[in-house]
């Protein structure tokens, strides 16, 4: 007997259980897959051709908004900044990943050519770049750029925390632990909220920050404190003897953390960086509570345009679909940096 | 202390400099007749921009079609005040707030104005020092119920269930509603409207209620919406109109007359394509309306071409609500919406 079968139909209750789950997936799986195919609507100019009986998904919804759910409002004429913007991002991001020498430079450049270089691209105003201003970004544009201004700037952060937690001089010690379970400890959304509404109470009349500035700011500080505990982990997991034999070989206190033992706690806390990463992004789409049109944003929005009216389940299929897709990503990313590391180590 | 001293410092001759202002103030407002539009239009016009707060997505009201543009009758409001103030209804920035937010975006100075179906109440006006200053949507909480379940009135809803969404006043209605009425009426709450509806048509509940202006919606969102019917009276009054903050009563003088034109110009016959033509009228209404006569526009503080301009963008109000709730679009009767002397609600002041 092959062994799927066995394991398939091995014993009375597997069999059982087998036969159990082929029925209700031959009673689940058909209709989803006419709704989801052979009897949706791929091409019409508004609803009512989605609304024959016996019609399934409206995807001609989401084709007549495509271009919304990934640039929001970003002005067409510009849009070829934002994909060069995250083809940069691309490349780069690929380049730290996949590079066998050099990895330090293409890091390096991650994290200051493209920041630099996508926010010049994105917000123009210089270089004869035609201004866009924050508002009129959104879609999948906008949950790629807080997740990852959040990231870019929740490492270093965190990383800083997470020494400040281990420090030997109280002051600092009880700042990080206290940054770190405020942040820890207040819902995400409720932080937000507070950015949008108390915020402004606090400033005088006419002075105010940027709706995104705020969410960047917040979702930063967020993760950083996670990020922080994570790093913390790396360092515990960091054998005590790797900094003792370095202080004996005469390397100072801060080259021996900078330069031992944080390297070691990096790689042991990439699976919780990863997961951090993953987070975020899944977490970008609670801006759209506080009035950003971020994907969700776009397609909640998209479902009160009279045209198009009542289409929520395609909607949010298609909005399940692009996280999906682009969560894998960023876990693929993550294991194969997390086998490379390993390789090393094994040497 | 050192900017203690400089904020006493500054103070001091601000408070010098608005001493010498007021002494002439009485004269200039004496010598000239148009004056100054007031703060909030001339900070629009050094910015060069209107700052609009809309809804962050409601049909008729504010949404966005598949281009990205703004659509609705709050956004062609918006469009009118820019182009009457600015001369391009392009000029007008669309700021979308949550309910939650709204008031606040307000106050803080981030908008110039809330068109944002905002129910015009006490508190809103006392406790939030705002200026609500005309209602543009005479709206009402009603009921979509199905037809098997054979009621013709909200009293004979006892002992049905009504799916709602949270966080809005929709669910405090009903509860006035059933203790003033004596009937037993359940409700089923959600966080999203889509999911409410889902649930209504899965037959959790017998009916749904929300606004007037969204109950039409929706109804042409179900599968079959011949199975279901909206109830004729409302339970609630919901005036939807715009809000500005409090403390410029020029601002408000334009918000206020600019709405009372765009509904007389509808009265008048005044429309986006003949608005022209009418300058030939034979009707001084008219022809106050449209600039030709009174200075009216200068009064206010801006030219006297300032509602020709909005007509011409925008049409008159009838022509907007057609566009986005008339029967190529959600199809809701006018009732309240319509014109005093044809059943409705909007009684204009007279121009003169």
């Amino acid at each position: 007997m092959h062994p799927l079968l066995r394991a398939l139909f091995g014993t009375k209750l597997n069999a059982a259980l087998t036969l159990l789950m082929l029925a209700t997936f031959a009673w689940a799986l058909p209709p989803l897959f006419r709704w989801l195919l052979s009897d949706a609507v791929w091409q019409a100019e508004n609803r009512t051709a989605c609304t024959a009986a016996g019609t399934g998904a409206c995807w001609a919804f989401i084709r007549a908004r495509f271009a919304l759910f990934f640039y929001g409002l970003y002005p067409v004429p510009e849009r070829w900044r934002a994909d060069l913007g995250l083809l940069l991002l691309a490349v780069v991001g690929a380049g730290a990943l996949f590079a066998r020498r050099g990895r330090g430079w293409w890091l390096a450049a991650l994290v200051t050519l493209v920041p630099l270089a996508g926010g010049i691209l994105l917000a123009g105003g210089i270089l004869g770049l035609k201004p866009v201003p924050t508002p009129q970004w959104g879609g999948l544009l906008l949950n790629v750029v807080i997740s990852f201004v959040a990231m870019a700037g929740a490492i270093p952060l965190g990383i800083l925390l997470a020494f400040g937690r281990r420090s030997a001089y109280p002051v600092i010690r009880w700042i990080s632990v206290a940054m770190i379970e405020f942040w820890r400890g207040v819902p995400l959304l409720t932080i937000l909220f507070m950015g949008l509404i108390l915020l402004p109470l606090f400033l005088p009349q006419g002075v105010t920050v940027d709706n995104l500035v705020r969410a960047l700011i917040v979702m930063t500080l967020f993760n950083a404190a996670y990020m922080a505990e994570t790093i913390r982990g790396g360092l515990q997991g960091v054998p005590r003897g790797q900094a003792e034999a370095a202080a004996a070989l005469g390397l100072h206190p801060a080259q021996v953390q900078l330069l031992i033992v944080l390297p070691q706690a990096l790689r042991l806390s990439i699976p919780g960086i990863v997961n951090i990463a993953v987070d975020l992004f899944k977490d970008t789409t609670l801006v759209s509570i506080v009035g950003l049109f971020d994907l969700m944003g776009v397609v909640n929005q998209s479902m009160k345009d009279p045209a198009w009216l009542g289409l929520a389940a395609e909607g949010y299929t298609f909005a399940a679909i692009v996280f999906f897709f682009a969560c894998l990503v960023i876990s693929l990313g993550g294991s194969l940096l997390e086998r490379r590391f390993a390789v090393a180590h094994r040497r | 202390m050192q900017t203690l001293k400089d904020l006493l410092r500054r103070g001091a001759l601000a408070a010098i400099a608005g001493g010498i202002a007021a002494l002439f103030a009485g004269n200039v407002a004496l010598a000239q007749l148009a004056p100054p539009p007031g703060p909030t239009v001339e900070a629009i016009k050094r910015r060069g921009t209107l700052n609009c707060g809309i809804d962050t997505g409601v049909p008729g009201f504010a949404a966005q079609d598949a281009s990205g543009t703004w659509k609705g009758i709050d956004i062609d409001y918006c469009r009118a005040l820019a182009v009457a103030i600015l001369g391009d209804a392009s000029k007008s920035k669309y700021t979308p707030t949550t309910a939650a937010a709204r008031f606040t975006v307000l106050q803080s100075g981030e908008i110039d104005v809330l068109i944002r179906d905002s129910t015009l109440t006490f508190t809103r006006s006392t406790a939030l020092g705002l200026d609500q200053v005309a209602v543009n949507f005479y709206a009402g909480q009603g009921f979509l119920v199905r037809k098997a379940l054979g009621v013709s009135k909200a009293a004979d809803l006892q002992g049905a269930t009504i799916c709602t969404v949270t966080g809005a006043t929709l669910e405090l209605n009903i509860a006035d509603f059933a203790r003033s009425t004596g009937a037993r009426i359940g409700t089923l709450l959600f966080d999203k409207a889509e999911e409410a509806i889902a649930a209504m048509e899965a037959g959790r509940c017998d009916g749904y209620t929300d606004d007037s202006g969204s109950l039409a919606g929706m109804r042409s969102t179900l599968k079959v919406p011949a199975d279901w019917m909206v109830l004729p009276e409302l339970i609630s009054k919901e005036p939807l109109g715009i809000h500005i903050r409090s403390g410029d009563p020029r601002w408000q003088k334009i918000v206020f007359w600019l709405d009372t034109m765009l509904k007389s110009a509808e009265e008048f016959g005044v429309t986006q394509a003949n608005a022209d033509q009418m300058k030939s009228s034979k009707d001084p209404f008219v022809l106050r309306l449209i600039g030709v006569e009174g200075d009216f526009g200068k009064m206010l503080g801006l030219d006297n071409d300032f509602f020709l301009r909005a007509v011409k963008t925008v049409g008159n109000y009838g022509e907007m609500y057609d566009r986005h709730f008339g029967p190529n679009a959600l199809d809701l009767p006018r009732g309240l919406n319509n014109l005093w002397n044809k059943g409705g609600m909007h009684y204009t002041l007279p121009l003169r």
